[in-house]
């Protein structure tokens, strides 16, 4: 039958793999990535700048203090059922198992939530997957580090704020939320309308269907209700359609502020000049003037050892943004070395102590040539996400331009969201969440 | 020679009419069930159970529902992953909101829930044929999943309507390991494929083929078109709905209606048109094509070529591979895999002395 005999072929092929990486010293890494379908060029320039990064701590620093990192693509092509598949395809990999899985899509997130808990392989969500996991007492394998979507909200009405003169001026202000009419849409919904509560603003929701390149209704009712301000919580193609619509209804896009999304060069340059004065929010800045992106470029590119085939596209946006995945996948496996033994490889376990532990100060960040590159980060036990800030950049017609220092959310008003959700899922699932002063 | 007929005598009606009416392919059956319940669980990894002969069973499944629809009934559908998604949609609710729900009853509940939806947007099949019923189809995809994503009560009112599976629990065992899971799942498919085979052996099926074949003149002959259409699509969107409960339960664990989307429905059409359309074996057969082969050539790419050839030529390659390979087959034998299969068949009743 033709199942047996592809089952056949595909065991040898599976056998072959496996006999490669005995070799001891070498962390693994599985990386989940997409390189075609929709959102291709997306997976390719991420997953492309956390290989160079890896690349460049292998031929600068020979490792992480001797250890090689080694890794292995497996594509999933944004799709649920093929993400598992990678999943269980790498989790075994390697002489400890996959370190850790991140999969660059909210829906494989959700896909493999349960089983990293039973593998111990931890999950690293870096802006987007499941929010309420930043409650680490309930969600011990997952970090949705640095930001989540709800942080992200609150931060761009504390932007938002500032712009105005003060948070309590957005009193009886009309703020447009044009969102992607899908789950990830929709997690701005709740955050929204608290604050709203809260400032005294009102929240105009309008919904874009998938793809969404066809707005000029959206616009229209845009122009009619005169928000103050727009924000775009959109994906793909939506972005640079909304931007182009908004130029051709008259809305100004300084007043438009997107999510971290809506906020790459993919968005922006399609756009052409109406994407001029655009803001965006980013838990990572573009450029190549980071000493961590030349760094790359000398040990790297140099060498012609790079992963981009676009060259231009290094210090984009969401390359840079891999570069950040790869600094705190090459951080946690450093720090979980500190304690579990220096120049071995750690396994699933370890690796997610070391995340749960990581502290990136700002003195870190120097001596990584990240200062102002990405925020600083200390993750606890209780708080997976560690940050919380971002930063606003405005696309000048050529490039992302920084014009705000690193914004808080408003944790206050958060924070209850996420344990009160985390809490819901602990009761639904019969989890007892840890008692987080037991753990060291 | 060992698979020939001769000697074979039937003697009574039943013996004619049973659904492997020669011995060897009973043989066969039984081998090949006996291999996969028995053999299987002890030889195969967690990995080969997990991620390959789960989805490729419940694939399967739904190829089987797509098949009794389209291959059987005439009618041409594009919105099975939608009825997946009633099915997942459903057995989630009722093991959340009806206390100690036994697993199996909710799994047949939220396959009938996709029947009724079956056949509430089969109607328009009464009125309209092929492309034109395949775009009624198509609004029942988009709408589906624009409801379960608009009304927060179908997901328990998750913040991004996203829905848990709960675990499955039969009489106190928990079905938690990958084994127990597989297991499970095929005991479900092979009891509900063997339903169908007799399904469509049966005056339910004939009138579905007869329907298919010549509306008009199946009506001359006495069967009532709406009745054949209607449980065409009830059994399909009831078969696809079990599929999809299982794809929550048995195998991602937690989906959002998002995953059941346009992609999906084709991808189970072109299943059926791989291994064969109006054949249960050409379900089980397209549904491995279709599953396994991307996997088998990401695999071989990323072992083969590692390191020498840019890493998005390879994802690229893949695709490329995949589409051609599917246009050969189309070309080599249009009428799917099950036909290869049933030539294999007639060559080996001649074998070794054909003609």
């Amino acid at each position: 039958m033709k199942l047996k005999h592809t089952a056949l072929i595909g065991a040898a092929v599976a056998g072959l793999l496996a006999t490669g990486y005995a070799a001891a010293q070498e962390q693994f890494i599985g990386l989940p990535s997409y390189r075609v379908g929709p959102f291709g060029s997306n997976g390719a320039s991420l997953y492309g700048g956390w290989i160079d990064y890896m690349a460049m701590i292998n031929a600068r620093d020979g490792g992480i203090n001797g250890v090689k990192l080694t890794w292995e693509e497996c594509e999933t092509e944004y799709n649920n059922a093929r993400g598992v598949e990678c999943y269980e395809r790498l989790k075994t990999k390697g002489a400890t198992g996959n370190t850790v899985f991140q999969p660059l899509s909210t829906g494989i997130t959700y896909s493999v939530l349960e089983k990293v808990a039973q593998d111990k392989i931890p999950m690293v969500t870096i802006g987007y997957g499941r929010t309420d996991a930043a409650d680490g007492r309930v969600f011990p394998w997952v970090f949705p580090m640095i930001s989540t979507y709800w942080t992200q909200a609150s931060a761009i009405i504390n932007y938002l704020g500032t712009k105005e003169g003060g948070i309590d001026k957005l009193k009886g202000k009309k703020i447009g939320l044009l969102y992607h009419d899908s789950a990830y849409g929709k997690e701005s919904h709740a955050i929204l309308d608290k604050l709203a509560a809260k400032h005294g603003f009102t929240v105009e929701k309008i919904a874009v269907a998938n793809p969404g390149n066809e707005q000029q209704a959206q616009w229209l009712q845009i122009r009619q209700m005169k928000p103050d301000y727009v924000i775009l919580w959109g994906w793909g193609v939506m972005n640079p359609t909304a931007l182009r619509t908004a130029a051709k209804t008259g809305y100004s896009r300084d007043k438009i502020v997107g999510v971290w999304w809506s906020g790459s060069e993919e968005d922006t340059i399609p756009a052409g000049d109406a994407a001029k004065g655009y803001t965006a929010a980013g838990f990572n800045v573009a450029g190549t003037n980071y000493p961590v992106v030349q760094e790359i470029q000398k040990h790297v590119y140099a060498k012609n050892a790079g992963n981009m085939a676009d060259k231009d596209r290094v210090g984009s946006v969401l390359y840079n943004r891999g570069v950040v995945h790869g600094i705190i996948t090459v951080e946690a496996i450093r720090k979980a070395q500190e304690k579990y033994g220096k120049g071995k490889p750690v396994t699933g376990e370890q690796a997610r102590w070391g995340f749960e532990n990581l502290d990136i100060d700002n003195a870190r960040l120097t001596q990584l040539g990240a200062a102002g590159f990405m925020p600083d980060l200390k993750i606890t036990c209780a708080d997976h996400e560690g940050a919380g800030k971002v930063k606003f950049q405005q696309w000048d017609g050529t490039k992302w331009k920084v014009v705000t220092d690193w914004i808080q959310g408003d944790q206050s008003v958060v924070r209850p969201m996420i344990e009160e959700s985390a809490a819901a899922y602990a009761k639904e699932k019969g989890i007892t969440p840890r008692d987080c002063s037991k753990e060291s | 020679m060992l698979y020939r007929e001769a000697g074979q005598f039937k003697v009574s009606y039943q013996e004619d009419q049973q659904i492997f009416p020669i011995r060897q392919d009973r043989v066969g059956f039984i081998a090949i069930l006996g291999f996969f319940f028995l053999v299987l669980p002890f030889l195969a990894s967690e990995y080969w159970l997990q991620a390959i002969l789960i989805p490729v069973l419940i694939f399967s499944l739904a190829a089987i529902g797509l098949n009794i629809l389209t291959g059987y009934a005439g009618q041409l559908s594009l919105g099975s992953a939608a009825f997946m998604a009633v099915g997942a949609f459903g057995a989630y609710n009722f093991m959340l909101r009806v206390d100690g729900m036994p697993f199996l009853v909710a799994l047949a509940i939220g396959g009938l829930c996709a029947a009724l939806v079956g056949v509430a947007f089969g109607l328009p099949s009464l009125r309209i044929k092929g492309f034109y019923l395949a775009v009624a189809t198509l609004a029942a995809q988009f709408f589906i999943v624009w409801a379960l994503v608009k009304f927060p009560w179908f997901s328990n009112n998750s913040s991004s309507g996203v829905i848990s599976a709960q675990q499955i629990e039969i009489l106190g065992f928990a079905f938690d390991t990958p084994v127990s899971k597989y297991l499970l799942t095929l005991g479900i498919v092979a009891v509900l494929a063997l339903a169908a085979k007799n399904l469509v052996r049966s005056t339910t099926g004939r009138s579905w083929m007869a329907v298919r074949d010549m509306d008009v003149a199946a009506e001359v002959i006495g069967i009532r078109p709406m009745f054949a259409k209607l449980s065409a699509f009830a059994v399909s969107s009831f078969y696809c709905g079990v599929a999809g409960a299982l794809y929550a339960y048995a195998y991602l664990g937690t989906v959002e209606p998002e995953g059941f989307n346009l992609d999906l429905s084709f991808k189970i059409l072109f299943m059926i048109i791989i291994g064969g359309v109006g054949s249960i074996m050409g379900s089980f057969l397209g549904a491995a094509f279709i599953v396994l082969l991307p996997i088998f050539l990401n695999v071989a790419m990323h072992s083969l070529f590692a390191g020498s050839m840019p890493a998005g030529l390879g994802s690229n390659l893949e695709l490329i591979i995949f589409g051609g390979l599917i246009i050969f087959f189309l070309i080599v034998e249009p009428h799917g895999l099950a036909r290869l299969w049933q030539i294999g068949k007639e060559k080996l009743r001649l074998w070794p002395f054909p003609h």
